[in-house]
């Protein structure tokens, strides 16, 4: 597998996404896999940004553990990033905004210094065009052909048609040319590969899968890093018909899901760490009432407000415990956009199966960057049956029936002769409520036990039917990673780099966090010899929960809660440690 | 949105369908309660309109007066305190042929639930949401609510409650609600009225009904309402006429105002999302069956 990295970095406000997500798809385009990192502050204007696109001719799932390429829009950039750069690395930059020489860098490095500011000069008085000529350079230096990069650009601006695109296409080439002139392509420098790839990010792939799944109804509150769930679905509400509403608060939105769920459309929110605990009472009643609700819960750094802008794995035991009282529940941990837009389709499918909400538990690193997909990957054609299925006959409808499954025929506001009432108290199989006249009467206290027992019952089922473990790699490896999640992605990379030095490993995954199906569980920890589990937070939640479940122990841990994603070495380092 | 059979696709057309009535549950309010004129109240105006009980959903939170549901013969959605609001413009949303009440307490609507209670109406949502306003926390029996008196005495205030009320009718003329009233559950027939003049009214219509709780609040009695209350109508108020509304609104003491404050015309939010002109969105199709040129956006 060869790869190669462009790092491109400055303040907020620069358009370093907007360079850095061009790159990206630059490499996407020549049919290579991508990885970008968007890695930003909770900052609007000034601090310091960057993005890094990590391409290769295999599919890398994570950062990476270098860079070969620095584009730094100002001196702060190289100061915390000349050191990720690899031996035969370059650092673009305009000695008009700081100056650098080669003994500021490391051993290895060379300066290329390009005149970002006179080429936009050429064009125009308005000084972000400096990064027309600065993404030529990069390109040229990347091996990305010119007029690919004229084609991403042009594309980018889209509909902003007039002036500004030809000033870019013109900067780029001008930067293009003078790194050709001054230059050479950097030795890990790709050729074209294949066909084009989709780059997504996990949001994306999330909102994206709930409409396949047939969601028709998304209301969310922002927040980082689950906003975008809301961009994308409201960017597109009209052509595909689902309605989109920015509700006042966490609270609201999901009684909307509930709500709009219960008349008939699938439905679902998104939110963090911080509007999930908002919403945990209503999770609940949607668990009682037997309302199925998909909630997306993207995490980042906690506690309370944390870190906005970091990622971690830290929300796992507010998700398995969220709400007053036990009601049976799912949480779907997908590690990379293509998996995450399954998971979405799965969650519908569970949730309208087993009449519960479903969690997708996701995380900054996975939401908010960018990977690709091969078109093959995504499915659109996803079976949407009709909601409606109890027939309208008038008869005696119990909307609480007791079944083998704990699951009940659901009818639909708007069916003649169904009419019940859904209650969050406790109640009985028509709907009526147990919880005021007859609580405590015995023939009532036997039959709220029934009641639980039946939603309870539930949990074997989903357990059954949720995406169980995982295996990745050799059978008879001497160690097993153990992961959940966007984890997943640096773990299987760190396998890459320890498969490449003779190391074999291999890996168990959980795209369906909880509930475990114990025999399963055990039934694959018999095959592994030695384990290693790696979790982005302080405790081991996952370790914890695993314990709690089959009593299995994993003594040797890599728990992360910086803020920052796993990279590959640090894994490497630590597996070889234990092994 | 009245005598709609549009609420499915199986709803038979020209056959006469149950209207709304009492479901087979009692109410198990306390004797003389004052929910129980409104919950007739609800009952006569939604017989009187006609419309099928199937395509009636009376939404509620928590609270003495948020068991109502029960005890209609419509759908109902009996959710947690404070929260009946948003279940309620959901159900709108997903499928708008629906006629939506929510039905709820002070304690429900202007304490936990007061920041739904300003959205819903500044977004018109077409509902009609009732509220029964007894000015005590009743059901855990008799602490202090967002329209408790100044100075009343009850188990959470012994030394007299120490904030100003809400005043619920201004709230909803500032929050945009194009259909205010006020009734009381001592007078069913002048709330029938009122109530079913909201279901009918295209917008949020809010109808706050002094609901008199006999066990726990012994200011606001039938008989302290019965001395003060007047009628709007018989009092040459114009319900067109914001201005007079919002003094009308600030009325309280010998005399206090019953009836239409205020009702204007706006468009609903349903009719405002540009997705629901297509039809109720639960009969809209689903997926992305077929477009696959969705797909190029990410190459």
């Amino acid at each position: 597998m060869s790869e190669i990295a462009v790092r491109v970095g400055g303040q907020a406000g620069d358009g370093i996404q907007s360079i850095g997500e061009s790159v990206a798809r630059c490499f996407s385009r020549m049919g290579l896999h991508v990885f970008g990192l968007n890695a930003y502050q909770s900052v609007i204007r000034g601090g310091h940004v960057w993005f890094q696109a990590r391409a290769s001719d295999g599919r890398p799932e994570s950062p990476g553990d270098g860079a070969d390429i620095l584009y730094a829009l100002d001196r702060s950039t190289v100061d915390i990033h000349a050191a990720a750069l690899r031996p035969g690395g370059t650092v673009v930059f305009d000695p008009e905004k700081f100056p650098l020489a080669p003994a500021d860098l490391p051993t290895g490095i060379s300066p290329l210094a390009v005149p970002t500011l006179e080429i936009a000069r050429k064009y125009t008085s308005q000084s972000i065009l400096q990064n027309g000529g600065g993404i030529g350079a990069t390109a040229f230096l990347a091996g990305i052909p010119l007029e690919l990069l004229h084609q991403v650009l042009t594309d980018s601006f889209g509909s902003k048609a007039g002036p500004v695109v030809d000033w870019n296409v013109g900067a780029s080439a001008d930067g293009y040319h003078f790194a050709e002139a001054h230059a050479g392509r950097n030795v890990r420098a790709l050729s074209p590969h294949g066909a084009p790839k989709l780059l997504m990010t996990g949001n994306q792939a999330i909102a994206l899968g709930a409409a396949a799944a047939g969601c028709k109804f998304l209301s969310q509150y922002p927040m980082t890093p689950a906003t975008s769930i809301m961009h994308w679905m409201a960017a597109h509400s009209t052509s595909l018909g689902v309605v989109v509403k920015q509700a006042e608060d966490e609270l609201a939105a999901i009684h909307m899901a509930i709500g709009a769920s219960f008349a008939g459309v699938r439905s679902m929110t998104a939110t963090s760490g911080g509007g999930f605990s908002l919403m945990v009472e209503a999770l609940g009643m949607a668990g009682m009432t037997e309302t199925p609700v998909v909630v997306v819960e993207s995490q980042r750094s906690g506690p309370s407000t944390g870190l906005p802008t970091k990622t971690e794995q830290g929300d796992l035991n507010l998700m398995l415990g969220a709400g007053q009282g036990e009601f049976p529940r799912a949480i779907l941990a997908p590690a990379t956009p293509a998996e995450a837009y399954r998971a979405m389709i799965d969650a519908f499918r569970l949730a309208e199966e087993w009449q519960t909400p479903i969690l997708v538990a996701s995380d900054l690193h996975l939401s908010e960057n960018y990977m690709t997909v091969d078109r093959t990957e995504i499915d659109l054609d996803v079976p949407v049956p009709s909601l409606f299925q109890v027939p309208s006959n008038g008869s005696a409808y119990l909307r609480y029936q007791f079944t083998d499954s704990g699951v009940s025929p659901r009818a639909i506001p708007g069916q003649p002769g169904l009419q019940f009432v859904a209650g969050s108290d406790e109640h009985d199989e028509r709907g009526h409520l147990i919880s005021d006249v007859r609580a405590g009467i015995p023939r009532w206290i036997s039959e709220r036990q029934r009641m639980m027992d039946k939603r309870m019952k539930k949990l074997a089922g989903i357990a059954a039917s949720a995406p169980g473990p995982v295996f990745e790699g050799p059978v008879d490896a001497p160690l097993t990673f153990v992961a959940w999640g966007s984890t997943v992605g640096a773990v299987r990379d760190a396998m890459t780099e320890l498969a490449s030095g003779g190391r074999t490993t291999n890996l168990l995954r959980f795209p369906t966090v909880y509930p475990l199906d114990g025999a399963k569980v055990l039934a694959a920890f018999a095959r592994t010899r030695n384990t290693l589990l790696v979790e982005g937070n302080y405790s081991g939640q996952f370790g914890r929960l695993l314990r709690a479940e089959t009593g299995i122990y994993l003594p040797n841990r890599l728990l992360k809660y910086d803020g920052e994603p796993f990279l590959p070495h640090e894994i490497v380092a630590r597996a070889l440690e234990v092994m | 949105m009245t005598g709609s059979s549009a609420a499915t696709p199986s709803a038979g057309i020209g056959t006469p369908l149950p209207t709304v009535g009492k479901s087979d549950t009692k109410p198990t309010w306390c004797p003389g309660c004052g929910d129980f004129g409104v919950v007739a109240a609800v009952e006569m105006a939604l017989k009187r309109l006609r419309i099928p009980s199937h395509d009636v959903v009376v939404v509620s939170g928590i609270g003495c007066s948020s068991n109502l549901p029960h005890f209609l013969s419509s759908y109902g959605f009996h959710g947690i305190h404070g929260r009946s609001l948003p279940v309620a413009e959901g159900i709108r949303w997903a499928n708008h042929g629906l006629t939506v009440l929510g039905t709820g307490g002070d304690g429900d609507g202007f304490g936990i639930g007061a920041g739904h209670f300003v959205h819903a109406m500044r977004r018109n949502v077409d509902l009609t949401y009732v509220t029964m306003d007894n000015q005590i926390y009743g059901l855990t029996t008799g602490q202090a609510s967002p329209t408790s008196t100044m100075g009343q005495k009850t188990k959470s205030t012994p030394n007299g409650v120490i904030e100003n009320p809400i005043d619920p009718i201004a709230l909803a003329l500032a929050s945009g609600a194009t259909y205010v009233a006020r009734g009381f559950s001592g007078d069913v027939k002048h709330l029938t009225d009122l109530v079913a003049n909201g279901i009918q009214h295209k917008g949020f219509a809010f109808v706050d009904v002094f609901s008199p709780c006999v066990t726990y609040n012994k200011i606001n009695t039938f008989d302290f309402f019965r001395q003060r209350v007047y009628k709007l109508e018989s009092a040459g108020h114009d319900p067109a006429d914001l201005v007079a509304a919002w003094q009308r609104s600030l009325e309280w003491g010998d005399k206090i105002p019953i009836g239409l404050f205020y009702r204007v015309d706006r468009p609903t939010y349903e009719e405002l999302e540009e997705v629901l002109s297509a039809g109720p969105l639960a009969f809209q199709p689903a997926g992305l069956h077929g477009k696959d040129a969705l797909l190029d956006e990410f190459v």
